[in-house]
């Protein structure tokens, strides 16, 4: 294991005092946790947002805490849900007043810490919902699973709800606008390489020389299945086409593309990615809103990337182009 | 009947007490520590491998926190032991644990000893805790596929009269049998039911370290009854 870290038990809390150092005018760390919110607290009278989960995924999520995005990001060890008095922790520091929404991706650990988590801040008398994102197509939807994994879709969760609750919205209207956010996004991703955990010291699975998985999840759960590597353009119309299949995108749909590294892939080969992905989206007669091209929901150091796509509405649209300032994501106001 | 405080318990004994309770807990976290590679790799195999480290955080924190500093009877002192667990675990297994651990603690308030006859009821509210926890049944290749065999086989052993040290045994032969049952069946929830059919032919993680607690608390009992 080759790794830019001082200690495998200290990679969390040097990770994020790391983050808070580099970003003081958005973003603190609250003392003795592993949340960083907003360098100016919670904002009085307006709904909080909390996020988090595993570390490794950088920059989600504390990566979106600031103006137009999330209060609060609670991380926990590498590729492992933060416990519940730490979410609590950040629920507190969101709190604002006029309730919290958590923002949790769909995984069993992180359903139930953030569950707990909003059980012991309601019992304090702060108002709690919560929406859990399940925007991956690789895995099958039925009750013999633990369901969908939440991934890079997320990231579209976080700024328009964010902008939503920004805008003065109630935890109600938030809640609302976050559950057609997740009814609109899907994603598939792909691995060319495995990642290290840095306590695991070796690859959670291997892959061959001219060997790549697809659907692959963002702690290396499997996906699909596995083939020869083949051209960027046949792998990027595998996926959208999935994934536009998945969400029954139609001529004159109109949608925000998220093609998003998982942390060993260059922009170069991201941007090759999105080449075939708006080719294959013009031919379709959809109309591409906003496009990001970079990392926003990483996997330590796996090569690969995942493609999202979200179908916009005029509401969605506004709320996704509305201003935010956050150490990953920064939009005028 | 009042029994002076840290009395010996006397051969076929089925009663325990505090002190017996922090040596239980004790042992339990040498176990997880010991097996903490072979948990990982289990977890390794269908999950995302970091069982074994994690519960081994978890028993260090019981071990830190609780067992230097317990509560004033067995039921607080379940409850730290929950506490340490969901604060530091982490995962999915953190809460249930955790939640396992505050619900026998319910059980047990005030109290400063416990009988055979408590632990099948123990069980119960451990097992319910994870079932409304985690949201899954026996069969699902999870933890209580270890839990649920192994109380009811402690039921009918105590039905049948017999001495604590074979009822535990049968509980853990129990608990024994539906690990290896989870290598039969496939997993329908939490990370390894992403592998669906892959997942049949490895041994639950989950289900492994109930066994492992279970198997402590018959030796617990087996030792002090030599």
């Amino acid at each position: 294991m080759k790794k830019l870290i001082n200690s495998v038990e200290n990679v969390v809390d040097d990770m994020l005092e790391g983050l808070a150092a580099a970003y003081p005018q958005y973003v603190k760390r609250v003392p003795g946790t592993s949340v960083i919110t907003r360098a100016g607290g919670p904002t009085k009278g307006k709904v909080g947002l909390v996020s988090g989960g595993g570390s490794g995924h950088e920059p989600s999520h504390a990566g979106y805490v600031g103006y137009g995005m999330l209060d609060s990001a609670v991380a926990g060890a590498v590729f492992t849900s933060p416990t519940p008095d730490q979410v609590y922790e950040g629920i507190k520091a969101a709190n604002g007043g006029a309730g919290v929404l958590l923002i949790i991706k769909n995984y069993t650990g992180d359903v139930m810490n953030f569950e707990m988590a909003g059980e012991m801040a309601e019992a304090e008398g702060i108002e709690i919902a919560s929406v859990v994102v399940n925007d991956d197509v690789a895995v099958e939807n039925s009750t013999y699973t633990t369901g969908r994994r939440g991934i890079a879709g997320t990231v579209f969760v976080h700024k328009i709800a964010g902008a939503k609750a920004e805008a003065g919205g109630s935890l109600a209207e938030v809640k609302a606008v976050a559950e057609k956010v997740i009814a609109n996004v899907r994603s598939m991703g792909m691995a060319l390489t495995p990642c290290i955990v840095p306590a695991a010291g070796k690859p959670g699975f291997e892959l061959g020389e001219n060997e790549v998985e697809i659907g692959m999840g963002i702690h290396g759960e499997p996906g699909t299945h596995r083939e020869e590597l083949r051209p960027a353009k046949d792998i990027a119309a595998h996926l959208t086409h999935k994934v536009m299949d998945d969400l029954k995108l139609k001529a004159g749909d109109e949608v925000a593309v998220m093609v998003n590294g998982l942390g060993g892939t260059p922009l170069m080969e991201l941007f090759i990615m999105n080449k075939t992905v708006s080719e294959i989206l013009k031919d379709a007669g959809v109309k591409v809103h906003k496009t990001f091209v970079g990392e926003y929901m990483t996997s330590l150091e796996m090569a690969g990337c995942s493609v999202t796509l979200l179908r916009l509405d005029d509401e969605l649209k506004a709320l996704l182009d509305a201003p935010a300032e956050t150490p990953a994501i920064r939009q005028g106001r | 009947m009042l029994r002076p405080k840290h009395q010996q318990f006397v051969r076929g004994d089925k009663r325990m007490d505090k002190e017996g309770l922090l040596r239980l807990l004790e042992k339990i976290g040498q176990r997880i520590h010991e097996q903490r590679d072979f948990l990982t790799e289990l977890d390794n195999a269908i999950g995302d491998g970091d069982h074994g480290h994690n519960m081994d955080k978890g028993f260090q924190a019981v071990h830190d926190r609780v067992l230097s500093n317990p509560g004033p009877d067995m039921g607080k002192v379940l409850q730290q032991v929950g506490m340490a667990l969901i604060s530091t675990v982490g995962g999915a297994a953190g809460p249930l644990y955790g939640t396992a651990f505050m619900r026998m603690g319910g059980l047990l308030a005030g109290r400063q000893e416990a009988s055979l006859e408590d632990l099948p009821r123990l069980l119960d509210a451990a097992i319910g805790g994870i079932q409304q926890r985690g949201k899954a049944v026996r069969g699902e290749k999870t933890m209580l596929d270890a839990l649920i065999p192994a109380k009811e086989a402690l039921e009918a052993a105590i039905s049948a009269g017999k001495p604590a040290v074979e009822a535990l045994a049968d509980a853990a032969a129990a608990a024994e049998a539906g690990v290896e049952y989870t290598k039969t069946i496939r997993a329908t929830k939490g990370r390894a039911s992403y592998l669906g059919d892959r997942s049949i032919g490895h041994q639950d993680p989950g289900a492994t370290s109930s066994m492992l607690m279970i198997q402590v608390l018959k030796e617990t009992l087996q030792e002090r009854d030599q």
